[in-house]
C-alpha cells in the first residue's frame, strides 16, 4: 500500500467511522432485501416509492456532508453548496436527456424537446459529449469542482473571510439560478429538464433500477464519508481545523492557507456534485429552483441541526430534516412550515451542538472531534 | 382611420357647440329613460350615438350618466326596466341609486341588474366628449389635461372651435397644447407648416403624427418630418439619460430602505437576522390593516402607518431578540439558523391568519401619478416620496446613531462589549434597544415598498437577499456604506438593464458584486479599528 | 377564520365518513389533492385546493357517485417542483388514489407527468398552460394557446386595430411558447418585424421603471399599440402601478394578460387599471344563473363575502364533473375504462354552455375578452361566437404543425405525426 493511500485507511480504524458504515451498510441491506423478498402489500414490505424516498435522504445526506466539511473543518459557512450540487445534477440531466434520444414527443433524435419546440436548430456546443456516459460522469465532477476552484482561488487568495464569503457565495447560487432560468441558457429555462427513460440501459421506471440507484448512493455517502473523515484526520485536515479557529495564525505558522482551503473546498464542491448527480434519476426533475439560495439555507440548516463538526451529524440532521418534511407535508399540509421553522428555532437555543452533541453528551464519548465540535467559535 | 374615431369627431364637434347649454337645461325624464334604456340593448356603433343624444339634451345630469357609463355603472333592473346608477359594486349585493331621481334604492342582488356594457373605444369618445367641456373649466392645469386628451383626436371642425378657443385662451401652456392639438391635425392634413409647431415639442402623440407624416408619400413633407424628428430624437436622448438615472436612483433608495434595518441588527449587532424580510413584510401589512381600519381614508392611513409600522415591527423584532437571539450571543452563525425558523413561521403565520393571496394597498391621490418635468420627462410620484423617505430614514439613523445617548451606547457596545459593560453601560438595554430599532427601519421599509410593490407572504423573501449584498457591498457596520452601495447597485442595475436585459442586468450586477468583494473583501468602506478584527 | 373552518370541514368530514362507513359497502373513492399550500405558489393553488374540498362535499351530499363516498386526500408538495413529483407517487401508491387534481405551474406537471404515466394514474390540470403536450393520463382542462392567446390577439387586431405589439412575459415555458406562438401568428397576419416588441423578465420582478418606459417610447410611433402580457403571478402588481403611474391608461396603450384574474386582481388596486383587458374562458361577472350559484355555494364554503372565482377553479368544477360522469359512464372507478369513457362526455361549465372531452384530452371552451373593472372584476366585452376546442400541439409552430394527438381506439397516440403517418417518439 503506498502513502498516499494511508490517509483513506486511516479512518476506517476509528470506531465512529466503524460505527457509521455499520449502520449505513444495515440499512441499506435491510431496505434491499425487504424490498426484494416480502411480498407487496406485507407489513414489512418496502415500496418502490419508499426506496426512491431514502435515496433522495442518501443524496441529501451526503451533501450535508460535503457541507459539513467546509463549514465544520474549514469555518466557511457555505450558503451557496446548493449551486455544486445542482451543477452536478444538470450534467446528469443532461446524460439522461441525451440517452431519450428520439422517444421525445416530436421524435427528434438528437434535440431534446424543449429545443424543439422552442425551434432550436442545432444542439448548443456545451451539450456535445454528454451522450456518452463517461464524459457526463467526469462532468459530475469537474463542472462542479472547476467553479469551485476559480471562486475558491479568488475569494481565498484575496483573504475574503467570515460573513463576506457567505455572501458571495450566495451572490454565486443567486446568479447561476437567474443564469439557469433564462431559455436562452439552453437548460430548459423554469421546466428544466425531465421526462427521464433510462440509465446507463437500464429503465429509469423500473423497481430494480430504483433499487440500484438507492443502493449506489449508499456506496456514494459511504465512500464520500471515509474520504471526508480521510481529510480531516490527516495533516490536512489538522492545518484546515487550525486555519478554522485562527486564519491569521495558522498563515504566520508559515501554512499555505489558501491552499489548504482551496483544496477542501473543491473536494466539498465535487461531492455535492455527486450527490446532485445521483439525485436527479431519483426525483426525476431537476430545475434551477436547486440554485435557490433558501435551499442552500437549508442544507446548513441541516447539518447544524445534526451537528457541525462531526460528518455523522450532518447525515442524521439531512435524514431527520428531509423525514419530517415527507412527514409533515402529508399530515399536516396547512401548518407543516410551523412544525419545521420551530424546530429550527428550538435546537438552535436548546442543542448547540446539534443532536450530534446530544448523543455525544448521552454516551459519553471520548473521540476527540467531540471536543473540536464544543471548541467551534463561529 | 377606424369608424369609431371618425363616430367621435362628429360626437365631439357636436359637444363644443352645445357645451354652453349643458349647465343649464333638464330634459324630460321619459326621454332620458328612454335613452338610458336604449343604451343597454345598442351594439357598439348605436351606443356612440346615443351617448351623442344624451350628451345633446344638455341635461344637467348628462355628466353624471356619462361618467357612470365611463365607469360601467349604468345598469338597469332587470324585472323593472328601471335605469340606475351603482353606488357600490362589490360583493353580490350592490348599492343603487335611481339614475334619474339620484335617490338611494338600497341594495339589490347582482342577479337581477344588467350593467351597460362599456369598452376602451367607447371610454375614449366619454374622455373625449368630457374633454371638451373641460376645455372652458377656470383651472388652467384642468383646461391643460383637456386640451392634452384632445391631441390627435382632432377634425376640421372641432379645429375651427379649437381656433376659436385658442384666441380666448390666455394661458400660455394651454395655448402652446391648442395650437399642437390643431398642428397635428393640419399635419393630417398636409400641412407642411404645421411641422414647425411641432418641431420642438416631446409629445409622444406629436410624435407619433410626425413619424407618420415621414413615412408618408409626400416626400417633401416626409423630408421635412424627419428633419424635426431628428432634433427632437436629440433632445429625448438627454431626457432618456436623466429618466434612468432617476430609475436608478429609485431602484437604490428601494434597496437601501430594505437594507439600513439590517445594517444595523447585522452591521452593528452581528446578528444575521434571515427574519429581517419577514419584518419588512409585517411593515407592510401594517400598512393593509391601517387602511382596512380607516376605509375612504387611504392617504391618513398612510401616514398614520409610518409610526404604527415602525412600532409593530420594533416590537416583533423586540419580542424575537427577548426570546431566542440573546441566547445566541456570540454565536452569529447560528442566528443565521434560528431566524431562518422564525422566518418560515411568520411567513406561514401570516398565509394562515390573513390569507395566501395578496392584499390591496391603496396609493393615495398624492401618491398616484407623476410630475411632468417636460412633456417626455415625468418623474413617478410613488418613487419621488420613497427616495424622499429613504433619505429621511438615512438622516433619522445618522442622528440617532450620532447625536443620541443611545447611539453613543450603541456604538460603545459594538466596539468592545466588555470595555462598555464596565463603563457602566447595559448591554443587554442596548441590545434589546438596537434590535428594535433596526426592526422598526424594517417596518418602515414595509409601509414604502407596499406603494411600490405585492404586499403579500412572499414580500419578504423577495427582498432579503438584497439586502444582504448591499450590506456587504457597502461594508458591514457602516450606514454611508449602505447608503452608498444601494444607490449604486441600483443606478448600475437601470443603467445596464436597458441593453442587457432585466435578468442579465441582475446577474452582471451579481457578478459585479462578487469581483469587488475579491478586491475589497471588506466591502466599500471598511470597518476600521477593534471591531473590524473580529 | 381560516384554521377554524379547517377543524369544521375536518370534523364534519370525519364524522360523514363514520357514519356512512356503516352504510357504504364499498369503499370511498379517494380523491387525491395536489396543490402547493406554502411556498411561492400556495397564492394561487390554496384556493383550488378548497374548490375541490367543496365539490366534494357537495358530491357527497347527493349521495357520492357509484354508491360511494368521496374521500380527498390533501397533501402539500410546498411549491417545490421535485416534491411535486415524490407527493404524486405518494397518492398514487401509497394512498391509492383513484384520480389526482392538481398542479399549477409547467414545470410541476412536467415533473409529476412520468410518475402519473409510469403508475397509470389519472390527473385532471386546471390551468392555461403552452399546450406541446398529450399524456394519455392527464386531462388538461385549462387553455391550451388556441383557446386564449390566438383569440385575444385576434380580437385586438380586428376590434381594436392594434398594429404594434409588445410581448411582455416572465422567462419561462409558458410565455416562451405563447410568444413563439403569438410572432409565427402575427407574421402570418402581415406584421413587420419591427412592430413586434418581445420582452422578458425574471419571476417577480419588480423593478419596471425602465421597461414601461421603453413601451411608452415604443408605443409612440404613431401606430396603435398594445401589450400582450404572459407576466406571472407577483410582477403583475409592480408592473400595472408602474404602467398607472407612467401615465399610460388602457385608451393608450392597453394591455391584455393571459394570467391575471380576479384573484389577482384582489391584491391590486384597480382604480387605475380600469380598461385593460384579459383573456380566458371564464369570468366571475359572467352572468350566469349556474354561475351565480357557484360563487354562493363558494361565498359559503368559505365563510368570507369577499372571496373570488376564476378561470382555474372553474376548470376543475368542470374537470371533476366530467370525471363523475365519466365514473358514472365507466360503472367503476378504474383508471383505464375511466379513460375511455370521459372522451365526449359533456358536462355545463359556468358560462352558459357545455365542455366537452375531446379525444386529445383538452376540452371545449368559451373564450371571452375582459376589461377589468374598478370593483376587481372583469367586464366581457368580447367572446367566441362558440365554443374552442383544445389544440395540444400548435399549428404555429415548426415542430409542431403535423402533430395531432388522438387518445381513442385504434389510434391511441398523443404525438400521431400526419406527415409521416407514424407515432412519433411514444411514450411506451
Amino acid at each position: 500500500m503506498t502513502s498516499s493511500n494511508m490517509w483513506l485507511l486511516r479512518p476506517l480504524q476509528e470506531r465512529s467511522t466503524q460505527i457509521f458504515l455499520g449502520l449505513l451498510t444495515a440499512a441499506v441491506v435491510v431496505v434491499t432485501i425487504l424490498h426484494l423478498a416480502t411480498p407487496e402489500g406485507s407489513a414489512l414490505h418496502v415500496s418502490a416509492y419508499t426506496v426512491t424516498l431514502l435515496g433522495k435522504y442518501l443524496c441529501y445526506a451526503l451533501l450535508a456532508v460535503a457541507v459539513d466539511l467546509v463549514w465544520g473543518y474549514l469555518g466557511i459557512l457555505s450558503l451557496g453548496h446548493g449551486a455544486f450540487f445542482a451543477l452536478g445534477g444538470y450534467a446528469m440531466g443532461m446524460y439522461l436527456m441525451r440517452q431519450i434520444g428520439d422517444r421525445g414527443v416530436y421524435g427528434d433524435p438528437i434535440l431534446p424537446d424543449f429545443m424543439v419546440f422552442l425551434n432550436w436548430q442545432e444542439l448548443p456546443w456545451y451539450w456535445h459529449g454528454f451522450d456518452m456516459a463517461w464524459f457526463a460522469f467526469a462532468m459530475v465532477l469537474l463542472v462542479p469542482g472547476a467553479l469551485a476552484f476559480v471562486f475558491g482561488f479568488l475569494a481565498f487568495r484575496s483573504r475574503v473571510t467570515g460573513v463576506y464569503l457567505s455572501i458571495i457565495t450566495q451572490a454565486l447560487t443567486f446568479a447561476l439560478m437567474l443564469a439557469f432560468f433564462r431559455n436562452e441558457m439552453g437548460f430548459g429555462g423554469n421546466n428544466g429538464l425531465t421526462d427521464f427513460k433510462d440509465i446507463l440501459g437500464f429503465d429509469l421506471r423500473s423497481d430494480g433500477t430504483r433499487l440500484g440507484l438507492f443502493i449506489a448512493t449508499g456506496i456514494a455517502l459511504a465512500v464520500g464519508y471515509v474520504v471526508c473523515r480521510g481529510i480531516v484526520t490527516s495533516k490536512l485536515g489538522r492545518v484546515s481545523v487550525a486555519c478554522r479557529d485562527a486564519e491569521a495564525r495558522t498563515r504566520f505558522l508559515g501554512y499555505r492557507v489558501e491552499r489548504v482551503q482551496l483544496f477542501v473546498f473543491v473536494v466539498s464542491a465535487m461531492l455535492a456534485g455527486v450527490a446532485g448527480a445521483l439525485y436527479v434519476p431519483q426525483v426525476g426533475i431537476i430545475n434551477p429552483s436547486e440554485f435557490s439560495p433558501l435551499f442552500s439555507i437549508e442544507i446548513v440548516v441541516w447539518v447544524a441541526l445534526g451537528g457541525r463538526a462531526t460528518l455523522y451529524g450532518a447525515v442524521i440532521g439531512a435524514v431527520l430534516v428531509n423525514y419530517a418534511k415527507t412527514v409533515f407535508t402529508g399530515v399536516m399540509p396547512d401548518a407543516w412550515l410551523f412544525a419545521l421553522g420551530a424546530l429550527f428555532v428550538l435546537v438552535t437555543v436548546f442543542l448547540p451542538k446539534g443532536i450530534a452533541g446530544l448523543l455525544q453528551k448521552r454516551r459519553k464519548a471520548t473521540d476527540d472531534d467531540g471536543a473540536n465540535a464544543q471548541e467551534v467559535a463561529a | 382611420m377606424s369608424i369609431y374615431r371618425l363616430l367621435a369627431r362628429i360626437v365631439l364637434a357636436a359637444c363644443l357647440a352645445l357645451g354652453p347649454m349643458l349647465a343649464t337645461a333638464q330634459v324630460q325624464d321619459d326621454t332620458a329613460r328612454d335613452l338610458l334604456k336604449q343604451l343597454v340593448e345598442a351594439n357598439q356603433a348605436e351606443k356612440l350615438g346615443l351617448l351623442k343624444e344624451i350628451s345633446e339634451t344638455g341635461d344637467e345630469r348628462a355628466r353624471g350618466w356619462l361618467e357612470a357609463f365611463r365607469g360601467g355603472k349604468l345598469a338597469v333592473v332587470e324585472d323593472t326596466g328601471n335605469v340606475v346608477i351603482v353606488l357600490n359594486n362589490r360583493g353580490r349585493d350592490w348599492e343603487i341609486a335611481d339614475a334619474l331621481s339620484g335617490d338611494n334604492l338600497g341594495e339589490m342582488s347582482r342577479r337581477d341588474l344588467e350593467t351597460v356594457r362599456v369598452n376602451n373605444a367607447m371610454r375614449a369618445q366619454v374622455d373625449g366628449i368630457l374633454s371638451v367641456i373641460d376645455l372652458t373649466v377656470t383651472d388652467p392645469q384642468g383646461r391643460l389635461d383637456a386640451a392634452r386628451n384632445l391631441l390627435g383626436d382632432v377634425d376640421a371642425t372641432l379645429a375651427e372651435q379649437l381656433e376659436a378657443r385658442l384666441a380666448e385662451e390666455e394661458n400660455a401652456d394651454v395655448r402652446a397644447m391648442l395650437a399642437n392639438a390643431i398642428a397635428i391635425h393640419r399635419l393630417e392634413q398636409g400641412d407642411a407648416e404645421a411641422i414647425d409647431v411641432l418641431s420642438g415639442s416631446l409629445n409622444p402623440t406629436a410624435r407619433a403624427a410626425l413619424n407618420t407624416a415621414a413615412n408618408g408619400d409626400d416626400p417633401a413633407l416626409a423630408a421635412a418630418a424627419s428633419k424635426a424628428l431628428a432634433s427632437i430624437e436629440q433632445k429625448l436622448k438627454i431626457n432618456h439619460a436623466a429618466e434612468t438615472l432617476y430609475f436608478g436612483l429609485s431602484l437604490g433608495s428601494v434597496l437601501v430602505l430594505a437594507a439600513i434595518g439590517l445594517a444595523i441588527t447585522f452591521g452593528v449587532m452581528g446578528v444575521i437576522n434571515m427574519a429581517h424580510g419577514e419584518l419588512i413584510m409585517l411593515g407592510a401589512y401594517t400598512t393593509w390593516g391601517m387602511q382596512q381600519m380607516l376605509p375612504g381614508q387611504p392617504g391618513l392611513a398612510l401616514v398614520l402607518s409610518i409610526p404604527a409600522g415602525f412600532l409593530v415591527a420594533a416590537l416583533a423584532g423586540i419580542a424575537i431578540e427577548r426570546s431566542v437571539i440573546q441566547f445566541l450571543k456570540g454565536r452569529p452563525l447560528e442566528t443565521l439558523l434560528a431566524t431562518f425558523g422564525i422566518s418560515l413561521i411568520l411567513q406561514q403565520l401570516v398565509r394562515t391568519v390573513i390569507s395566501p393571496l395578496n392584499r390591496t394597498v391603496v396609493t393615495p391621490e398624492w401618491m398616484s401619478g407623476s410630475i411632468m418635468i417636460n412633456e417626455a420627462l415625468s418623474l413617478t410620484l410613488n418613487r419621488l416620496y420613497v427616495i424622499g423617505f429613504a433619505l429621511v430614514v438615512f438622516a433619522g439613523l445618522m442622528l440617532i446613531m450620532r447625536r443620541t445617548r443611545l447611539g453613543l451606547e450603541v456604538r460603545a457596545v459594538t466596539q468592545n462589549r466588555a470595555m462598555a459593560r464596565s463603563m457602566g453601560i447595559k448591554a443587554t438595554r442596548v441590545d434589546i434597544l438596537t434590535f428594535g430599532l433596526g426592526s422598526g427601519v424594517a417596518g418602515l421599509a414595509g409601509v414604502a415598498l407596499s406603494q411600490i410593490t405585492n404586499v403579500g407572504p412572499n414580500l419578504g423573501q423577495n427582498y432579503i437577499i438584497d439586502s444582504f449584498m448591499v450590506v456587504v457591498f457597502g461594508g458591514v457596520g457602516n450606514l454611508w456604506g449602505t447608503l452608498v452601495a444601494g444607490l449604486s447597485l441600483g443606478t448600475i442595475n437601470q443603467i445596464l438593464e436597458p441593453w442587457a436585459g432585466a435578468v442579465l442586468a441582475k446577474i452582471m450586477v451579481l457578478v459585479l458584486i462578487i469581483l469587488f468583494i475579491q478586491k475589497r473583501p471588506k466591502g466599500l468602506f471598511p470597518q476600521k479599528g477593534r471591531a473590524a478584527e473580529n | 377564520m381560516s384554521i377554524k373552518k379547517h377543524v369544521k370541514v375536518g370534523l364534519s368530514a370525519l364524522a360523514l365518513s363514520v357514519s356512512l362507513s356503516s352504510v357504504a359497502a364499498e369503499d370511498p373513492i379517494k380523491v387525491g389533492i395536489l396543490h402547493s399550500l406554502s411556498g411561492t405558489m400556495a397564492i394561487s393553488e390554496t384556493a383550488l385546493k378548497d374548490t375541490m374540498l367543496m365539490l366534494i362535499e357537495k358530491q357527497n351530499e347527493e349521495g357520492g357517485v357509484l354508491g360511494r363516498q368521496l374521500e380527498p386526500v390533501v397533501v402539500d408538495p410546498a411549491s417545490n417542483w421535485p416534491l411535486f413529483a415524490e407527493k404524486a407517487r405518494e397518492l398514487l401508491e401509497k394512498e391509492e388514489v383513484d384520480v389526482i387534481f392538481g398542479n399549477w405551474t409547467s414545470v410541476s406537471r412536467k415533473s409529476v407527468l412520468p410518475v402519473v404515466e409510469e403508475l397509470n394514474g389519472l390527473l385532471f390540470y386546471p390551468v392555461q398552460y403552452e399546450g406541446e403536450e398529450s399524456s394519455e393520463n392527464v386531462f388538461y382542462t385549462g387553455a391550451a394557446p388556441n383557446q386564449q392567446a390566438i383569440p385575444a390577439v385576434d380580437y385586438l387586431m380586428n376590434n381594436i386595430g392594434v398594429e404594434r405589439w409588445v410581448l411582455a412575459g416572465t422567462d419561462y415555458v409558458y410565455p416562451r411558447t405563447t410568444n413563439k406562438i403569438l410572432e409565427t401568428y402575427l407574421k402570418d397576419k402581415g406584421v413587420a418585424a419591427s412592430d413586434i416588441m418581445i420582452n422578458y423578465t425574471p419571476f417577480g420582478h419588480s423593478d419596471w421603471q425602465s421597461i414601461v418606459s421603453d413601451i411608452k417610447a415604443f408605443g409612440s410611433a404613431g401606430k396603435k399599440t398594445a401589450v400582450v402580457s404572459t407576466i406571472n403571478g407577483d410582477a403583475n402588481v409592480p408592473f400595472y402601478r408602474e404602467l398607472g403611474n407612467q401615465g399610460i391608461s388602457a385608451t393608450d396603450i392597453p394591455v391584455v394578460a393571459f394570467s391575471v384574474g380576479e384573484q389577482e386582481l384582489s391584491g391590486i388596486d384597480t382604480g387605475p387599471l380600469v380598461g385593460h383587458l384579459a383573456a380566458w374562458n371564464y369570468f366571475m361577472s359572467v352572468d350566469n344563473d349556474a354561475n351565480y350559484d357557484f360563487i354562493d355555494a363558494w361565498i359559503d364554503y368559505k365563510g368570507d363575502d369577499t372571496v373570488v372565482t376564476n378561470d382555474p377553479m372553474e376548470a376543475h368544477y368542470i374537470g371533476f364533473n366530467m370525471y363523475i360522469e365519466a365514473v358514472k359512464k365507466a360503472g367503476t372507478t378504474d383508471v383505464d375504462e375511466v379513460k375511455d369513457a370521459i372522451i365526449g362526455v359533456s358536462v355545463p361549465n359556468l358560462t352558459g354552455g357545455y365542455a366537452t372531452m375531446m379525444p386529445n384530452h383538452h376540452i371545449t371552451k368559451p373564450v371571452l375578452i375582459g376589461e377589468i373593472q374598478d370593483n376587481g372584476q372583469f367586464s366581457v366585452v368580447w367572446e367566441t361566437p362558440s365554443t374552442v376546442a383544445g389544440d395540444a400541439w400548435s399549428d404555429f409552430l415548426p415542430g409542431s404543425r403535423d402533430m395531432i394527438s388522438d387518445w381513442r381506439a385504434p389510434l391511441r397516440c398523443g404525438n400521431f405525426n400526419v406527415a409521416t403517418g407514424e407515432c412519433g417518439g411514444a411514450s411506451e
